[in-house]
């Protein structure tokens, strides 16, 4: 039998507590009819907070984390599906008036879709943040110029008031603190941030935070396979408390993305070759540039001369900075940007109105993807009448567009002023989503090795087949909360404690093997909790400092026993027995007639009627609890009948 | 009494410890080489401080030092050793002697005692490392001993619970190099070792067995430093290398580590399982948490497959890797690794692959211009969805689309190497390699080309698929292309459609990329070759005729109407109905064809028309074997010479180096061969005629004037010598002694036409000397052939040699002359394969009219793009020259990295020269050659390494220089005066 000293671990069991708060909740104005335009928000409880985000809808993101005492916001999107305050998440969860700098330690915005960010400077400016607000560079590039398209659009064009200004944008830029790709920035003493590659678009980010001993992973939106110009999301096994994951595609398997930029490129060339003109309509960011990229080098590869255009100012601001962040793309590119950049395009020229009437095979980039508006629209309207020219869709379109009709085979479309366009030209369908499928999710779940799951930014009824998926193959708990829901997670976090130099140096001296770091080793000691502060010390010291007398506790047990032999022989024979059975103790038999194994006492009296009854007392102090409890179990046992007294 | 027994014991304990120093011979050796030892432990006591000891050991380090003396230098070294309190020069000293013991001819077991006392006191762990290591080179040089290997694994043994990272690691190593699976168990494993170490004999612990050295190493794969389990994996894998037969026990341990958090450690993994993968092929392991079983090949190929989707890159390479060494693979798992099965909100959706196939089969063609025609189809049962792949589900699915094109590669090469092997599987990876054809990476496309016409003889294309694999036919690169077209040679087609659109194809890229003109017909010429019954309903549309009209004759120098009748004649080969469509100005132009490109067109049997008198001289001997016999006949007859003065000998050697040119030029595969033979005839033929010349009968003083002919002849043969020697790979000793033959007789001439024009006998004695010399190497270094020589000039001057050596310069020249004249011809033997080398500068054409112009004193890069056959080493032979209209000329040696190597004996050039020039009124050409650089020396170490094992010194006349091979390509370049 060892010996074992027995000691409390010390265990605070500690809250990470996440929460979304519904958006049809009072404090929404408008709860709208249809399910599906719910606002996406998290809240996030523990002791004392609360918040706003993105739940089980592909919208608004904008969670809330509280962990080991800090309050975390995670992305601050906003809906594009709405056009009054239900398109911002709601702040007034977090404190009904006033500004959020006193409850909120930090912001963090995972990349620069404004689903992700376009509620930053309401928040900050008009609610009123001054805390510190995390992005990598890239995303704190481009950010302000699709913020800045933004405004305009809702103010210039459509005349909105009560919108935040530019000069409110740029002052909301002035409180990003940049992050580097895994730099551990500490935001205070105690939490901690990091930042993994996300692929998704350029300066996408995985965020993990981590306060002491728990952590929490937010992927923002990721994709897993790599694409022409980004590479793909990584984490290191970080084991994570908590792993927040988009799943827009929880349902879906994707094929591979060669079969599709196969078909893509052999859609573009087999019109270019027949001189037919081809129009990509697409939203300014991310897409486009992947779909440049993918044409720049088809081009160059089959020595192709038919011109490239792309549309829109906007645009061209957003190279620059795809050609200023190489570090961020894919390794492609990353090779060979000493020879070329990639985003020095060679056979893409700036798109002009008057180009459109040109003779000949062109292709064309303009914006917007769906077809509803501008310049995507007027190139359109001139070349639907030619069965030789081509439209190819990247994109998902929403109901009621354009776009949305000619891909449901519509050939008459009714355009202003009653006059009816007949569309010709061939439509294509491509779909390029840079969002990790439901393979991808499981494979960055087995990267990470999360202890729980959490799934937000995506439709509840795909999240519920992925999160029995998850539980399933991992078993791990999976939590899937609703807009407004708060979701709890309790963790074993280890806790520090100073330990005093004489306890620790009494500790040698007892000997043993020598302490080695990485294997746990039991002590005696006192815990103080005082001061928010924890220290192990001796007993006595502990006893000294506060003020308190030492108390000795002792059990004493009697045990019977039959025995034919006369009192000392009686001891003797006990001597010899627990001699033979307790090896490595010291046992004495003292000449006063008692037996001493370690600290306990064993008596031995007869009582005078039944001189063959036996009583022994045994007696330790509650230090030696585990020993004596186990003698008294050996003696009630009796003794062997083989033994010779001495 | 008892001072007395201390006295003896002290004097037994001295004893002891000097006893390895008084048997050390040090003094002898001190006395023998004192410069170099005396010297570092000059050095070292000199030294006051720990940095100057390492400067003084770090200047040691860069000297060497003799075999003799190391034992000295390390006996000094280890005196300072024990004196030395800092780790880093303790440190250092074990280095160098772990350096040291690899001294050539050094015998490490003397300082290996020395070198283990060092352990006693040593306390700190970066030294011990350092000593294992020391140990581990001394182990490595005495593998036979097997007393030095007990003892250094007691050591390791002894160490291996060390608390530093590195000893431990060290310990596994030499566990590892050294360690033996075979010695049986110890009984308790433990306890015995350490006892051994210190006071007994070294031979005592030979006996001692340490528990065998692999469950040794296995204990250490739960190490909890991840270098250590690496180390220990490594280790493990060493034991295998050695030979060593590893338990099946550790594959669950190994299976383990294949989670481990450190990549290191799972890379290390992944070999060990695949090593056990392949000791146990057979043998059953059960699955966890179910009842069945598995081969174990088809288990660790399910787990490492699973590492084709690792988090690191490092990993990932390695498992792709290991995958296409796993051949013993069952079907089932081979096949699952393309498998992937896709849905879109919960519904099955068919993968493009099988649209594509569906389409096929259905025969529509792919139109895919339906909205939504890849609509999801049937629901999927939810429960039955697997989302993490188990097992080897989708593995290069994942790896030919990682993002790092070293995994790509990886996996492009292992699904080479397992559809290789299964016939089946190759058809299932068709897709997803012709899908690689589209990657962003170059490497990755050519590689993955290549990869399909390695395995291209177990597919057939269909429609759709080489579509894909046709649109890469206008890639601008020139590599591509051309392995397409080597791939479009290897591939078959299944239907007449296939065959219309590669030709169409085809044409396309004629039209756009000209230079590709030979590459495509080529490529046209198997196409045919192989498809004739897809052809022959062709063969109206592509000739374009007319059952009723004439219609009008193409042009006949339209590279793409020459690429139809190429493929048209090559399938009429297999085909007789075939020329029965020809009109008749095909005929016409199957003539012309037949003569012009010969090695595109092979002869027809055409019905009724009878050949053409030109061409029915090897019409009849079409086959590789008549000419072949063609060209023994002609050397046989030529060996009915016996002398070179016959009568009539110089016309039979004219013809017959004519009949062999032409032989060359008709049949490209004896090419080599005939020119080979030719070119020697040649050199006979010119020593003939040199032989025959007037000027042998005149009077010395007359005929001054008159050798200009036999002088030219023998420089003539001599740089032909040259030419036979290293212009032709496949030569055999018995060839290259004939080489050298003529090359002497061509000395020989030089000689006697020097002595004849050159008064005085000055300069005519050194000459003479080094032609004796010359005579002497070529005796020694063709000792083995000289029996075939004894006719011949060299035979007769051998048996002469006692004579040769002493006599005056005078005499020597008489005897060569007369020898010269009356030896025999030396036949020609020739070897199986004489393949000539040969290049052909691509680019430039030398046809631009457009001088390039630069301003003068700067730099011109100029873009040569070359192919060279069956060149030996051409990273170091060949060469670019320019040469300049004034006669200047560079020689520029293109980077290693420029040379590619497209297929078997053939290699690419593509590089840049840089071209410099003074201001030119106006443009000039200038000659842009290759050169193939030889030297002599080169080739004479290759000789004796195999025919003697005698030490020669390195040939001292060894001569270098080079040969212009290829056509020169002229270039107009300007340099224009620089503008101020």
């Amino acid at each position: 039998m060892a010996r074992e000293v027995r000691c409390k671990t010390v265990e605070e069991p500690s809250l990470v507590a996440l929460a979304k708060t519904h958006a049809a909740t009072p404090s929404f104005k408008n709860k709208t009819a249809s399910g599906s335009h719910l606002s996406n928000v998290h809240l996030c409880i523990s002791s004392s907070c609360f918040l706003s985000g993105a739940g089980q809808d592909v919208g608004r993101s904008c969670i809330l984390v509280s962990i080991g005492g800090k309050n975390i916001m995670l992305d601050c999107g906003m809906h594009m599906g709405f056009n009054d305050d239900r398109r911002f998440p709601d702040f007034s969860y977090i404190t009904q008036q006033g500004r959020l700098t006193e409850f909120l330690d930090c912001v963090i915005i995972s990349h620069f879709h404004l689903d992700h960010c376009g509620a930053l400077p309401y928040m900050s400016e008009m609610v009123g943040y001054d805390g510190p607000i995390y992005m990598t560079h890239p995303t704190k590039a481009i950010c302000p110029i699709l913020l800045e398209d933004f405004r305009k659009i809702t103010v210039d064009k459509k005349g909105e008031t009560n919108f935040f200004t530019s000069q409110m944008i740029k002052d909301c830029m002035k409180k990003v603190v940049p992050l580097n790709l895994h730099q551990t920035v500490q935001v205070d003493d105690e939490l901690e941030i990091k930042a993994y590659y996300a692929g998704h678009v350029l300066g996408a980010a995985m965020v993990q935070i981590k306060v002491g001993s728990e952590s929490v992973v937010y992927t923002g939106d990721y994709n897993m396979t790599p694409d022409r110009h980004l590479g793909a999301a990584w984490i290191d096994k970080c084991r994570p408390d908590i792993l927040i994951s988009e799943s827009t595609y929880a349902t879906t398997i994707r094929d591979s993305k060669r079969c599709r930029e196969r078909d893509f490129l052999k859609k573009v060339h087999e019109t270019v070759e027949r001189g037919g003109k081809v129009l990509i309509p697409v939203f300014a960011l991310g897409r486009a540039q992947e779909l440049c990229i993918l044409l720049e080098t088809f081009w160059e590869r089959m020595n192709m001369k038919a011109p490239i255009y792309f549309s829109t100012g906007l645009t061209e601001k957003a190279n620059h900075y795809y050609k200023l962040f190489i570090t961020w793309t894919n390794q492609k590119i990353r090779k060979t940007f000493v020879q070329r950049n990639m985003f020095e395009f060679k056979h893409i020229k700036a798109f002009d109105r008057s180009y459109a009437d040109n003779p000949g095979p062109m292709v064309v980039f303009a914006t917007p993807g769906m077809l509803h508006a501008g310049q995507s629209l007027q190139i359109f309207k001139k070349w639907a009448g030619n069965e030789k020219n081509m439209i190819i869709m990247p994109g998902y379109c929403v109901q009621g567009t354009i776009g949305h009709k000619i891909l449901n085979g519509q050939k008459k479309l009714e355009m202003e002023n009653r006059q009816t366009l007949e569309v010709k030209l061939q439509v294509e369908y491509m779909s390029f989503s840079a969002h990790a499928d439901a393979k991808g999710i499981m494979q960055l779940i087995r990267m990470a090795e999360p202890r729980n799951m959490l799934l937000v930014h995506g439709e509840a009824k795909k999240m519920e087949f992925l999160k029995d998926k998850i539980e399933q193959e991992f078993t791990i708990n999976c939590f899937m909360p609703a807009n407004g829901e708060t979701t709890t997670v309790i963790t074993n976090p280890s806790v520090p404690v100073d330990i005093s130099l004489n306890l620790l140096k009494r500790e040698m001296a007892l000997g043993g093997p020598l302490p080695d770091p990485k294997k746990p080793r039991t002590m005696h000691g006192t815990l103080i909790m005082k001061d928010n502060s924890l220290r192990l010390v001796t007993p006595e010291q502990a006893l000294k400092e506060l003020g308190l007398n030492e108390h000795q506790l002792r059990f004493t047990c009697r045990v019977q026993l039959q025995d034919p032999h006369s009192d000392p022989d009686t001891l003797s024979r006990i001597y010899t027995h627990l001699k033979s059975v307790l090896k490595g103790y010291t046992i004495q038999h003292l000449p006063d007639g008692t037996v001493m194994v370690e600290s306990i006492v064993i008596k031995v009296s007869s009582s005078a009627e039944e001189p063959n009854t036996k009583v022994l007392l045994l007696s330790w102090s509650y230090q030696d609890e585990d020993l004596g409890s186990f003698l008294s179990t050996l003696l009630k046992k009796g003794l062997p009948s083989g033994l010779s007294s001495m | 009494m008892a001072a007395h027994l201390k006295k003896r014991v002290y004097e037994e304990f001295s004893k002891v410890v000097q006893l390895p120093q008084e048997e050390a011979p040090a003094k002898k050796l001190r006395l023998t080489k004192p410069s170099k030892s005396a010297a570092l432990h000059i050095d070292l006591c000199k030294a006051s401080n720990p940095t100057d000891a390492l400067q003084y050991l770090l200047h040691f380090a860069r000297s060497s030092v003799e075999a003799e003396s190391v034992e000295g230098v390390v006996r000094i070294l280890l005196e300072h050793y024990y004196k030395e309190q800092d780790n880093s020069v303790r440190l250092k000293i074990a280095s160098l002697i772990g350096l040291l013991s690899k001294t050539q001819n050094f015998n490490p077991e003397s300082i290996l005692d020395d070198t283990l006392n060092t352990f006693n006191t040593e306390k700190s762990h970066q030294v011990l490392a350092q000593l294992l290591d020391t140990l581990l080179v001394i182990g490595t040089q005495l593998p036979e001993s097997l007393i030095v290997r007990h003892r250094l694994i007691e050591v390791a043994y002894k160490h291996l619970s060390d608390t530093y990272f590195g000893v431990r690691n060290k310990c596994l190593q030499l566990l590892g190099c050294l360690g033996n699976v075979d010695t049986p168990l110890n009984k308790d494993g433990q306890g015995l070792v350490p006892a051994v170490i210190g006071g007994s004999a070294p031979g005592v612990s030979g006996g001692v067995c340490v528990r065998d050295a692999q469950s040794l190493i296995s204990d250490y794969f739960a190490d909890q430093d991840p270098r250590v389990r690496t180390a220990a994996i490594k280790a493990m894998l060493q034991l295998h290398e050695r030979g060593l037969k590893i338990q099946q026990t550790i594959y669950d341990q190994a299976c383990q580590l294949l989670c481990d958090d450190y990549e290191q450690v799972r890379s290390a993994a992944v070999q060990m399982v695949w090593v056990l993968s392949q000791l146990y092929p057979e043998s059953i392991v059960p699955i966890p948490s179910s009842n069945e079983q598995v081969r174990l090949v088809d288990d660790s190929f399910g787990k490492i497959s699973h590492m084709v989707s690792d988090g690191s890159w490092v990993v990932r390479v390695q498992a792709a890797k290991t995958l296409g060494n796993m051949l013993q693979v069952s079907p089932h798992f081979l096949e699952q690794t393309l498998d992937k099965k896709l849905m879109s909100d919960l519904r099955r959706k068919r993968t493009a692959h099988e649209r594509a196939k569906e389409l096929y089969a259905s025969g529509e063609f792919s139109s895919g211009r339906k909205w939504a025609d890849d609509a999801p189809k049937e629901k999927v049962d939810t429960s039955a969805v697997n989302l993490i792949a188990s097992g080897a589900c989708g593995a290069f699915v994942h790896g030919l689309e990682d993002e790092m094109y070293e995994v790509r590669i990886a996996a492009v090469d292992a699904l080479s190497a397992l559809a290789q092997s299964s016939a089946s599987f190759a058809e299932k990876c068709l897709d997803f390699l012709v899908d690689m054809f589209n990657d962003e990476i170059e490497e990755v496309r050519l590689q993955s080309i290549h990869v399909l016409r390695q395995i291209s003889t177990n597919i057939t294309l269909r429609e759709d698929q080489l579509d894909t694999v046709l649109a890469v036919l206008e890639d601008s690169s020139r590599d591509i292309r051309e392995a397409l077209h080597e791939l479009l040679c290897f591939t078959n087609v299944s239907t007449k459609e296939c065959i219309q659109l590669a030709l169409l194809e085809l044409l396309k890229n004629l039209t756009k990329y000209p230079t590709d003109r030979n590459s495509v017909w080529k490529c046209l010429k198997f196409l045919g070759c192989r498809h004739p019954t897809l052809v022959l309903p062709l063969v109206p549309e592509l000739l374009s005729t007319h059952p009723y009209f004439h219609t009008p004759e193409p042009d006949m120098d339209d590279p793409a109407y020459i690429a139809v009748l190429v493929l048209v004649f090559n399938a009429a080969q297999s085909c007789p109905t075939m020329t029965a469509l020809f009109s008749d100005h095909t005929f016409r132009h199957y003539t012309y064809l037949r003569d012009s490109l010969s090695h595109l067109v092979p002869p027809l049997r055409l019905p009724g028309r009878t050949q053409a008198p030109g061409v029915s001289g090897i019409e009849g001997s079409g086959s590789v074997e008549s000419a072949q016999l063609f060209l023994q006949q002609s050397l046989s007859r030529i060996s009915t010479i016996h002398n070179l003065q016959d009568p009539g000998a110089q016309d039979l050697l004219n013809f017959t180096i004519r009949d062999l040119q032409r032989l060359g030029e008709l049949q490209t595969e004896l090419a080599g061969a005939a020119d080979f033979s030719a070119t020697y005839l040649r050199c006979q033929l010119l020593l003939t005629k040199a032989l025959q010349e007037k000027l042998w009968t005149m009077a010395v003083p007359l005929c001054l004037k008159h050798n200009a002919m036999a002088t030219a002849a023998a420089k003539q043969m001599l740089e032909e010598t040259y030419k036979l020697e290293f212009l032709y790979s496949g030569l055999e000793n018995r060839q290259v002694a004939t080489i050298h033959h003529v090359r002497l007789q061509a000395k020989a001439l030089q000689l006697v036409l020097t002595a004849r024009t050159r008064r005085g006998v000055e300069p005519l004695i050194s000459v003479c000397e080094k032609f004796l010399q010359e005579v002497e190497s070529f005796q020694r270094l063709f000792v083995v052939e000289l029996p075939h020589l004894q006719e011949s000039f060299v035979g007769k001057l051998l048996d002469l040699s006692p004579k040769l050596s002493a006599c005056k310069p005078g005499e020597l020249v008489k005897i060569l002359q007369t020898t010269l004249r009356q030896s025999g011809f030396l036949n020609l033997q020739l070897p199986k394969q004489v393949q000539r080398a040969s290049a052909t500068i691509i680019e430039p054409t030398g046809e631009s009219d457009n001088p390039l112009r630069f301003t003068s004193g700067l730099v011109v890069a100029l873009d040569i793009d070359a192919t060279l056959e069956h060149v030996q080493d051409p990273h170091n032979t060949v060469k670019v020259q320019v040469l300049y209209p004034d006669g200047q000329y560079h020689v520029i040696q293109p980077k290693p990295g420029d040379f590619r190597s497209p297929g078997p004996h053939r290699h690419r050039l593509i590089t840049q020269v840089y071209l410099s020039h003074s201001a030119w009124t106006e443009a000039c050409q200038i000659e842009v050659r290759l050169l193939l650089a030889y030297s002599s020396s080169r080739l004479c170490k290759a000789v004796w390494s195999d025919s003697s094992t005698e030490g020669l010194q390195p040939a001292e006349g060894a001569t270098e220089g080079t040969i212009p091979f290829g056509k020169p390509v002229k270039v107009f370049i300007m340099p224009k005066p620089a503008r101020r």
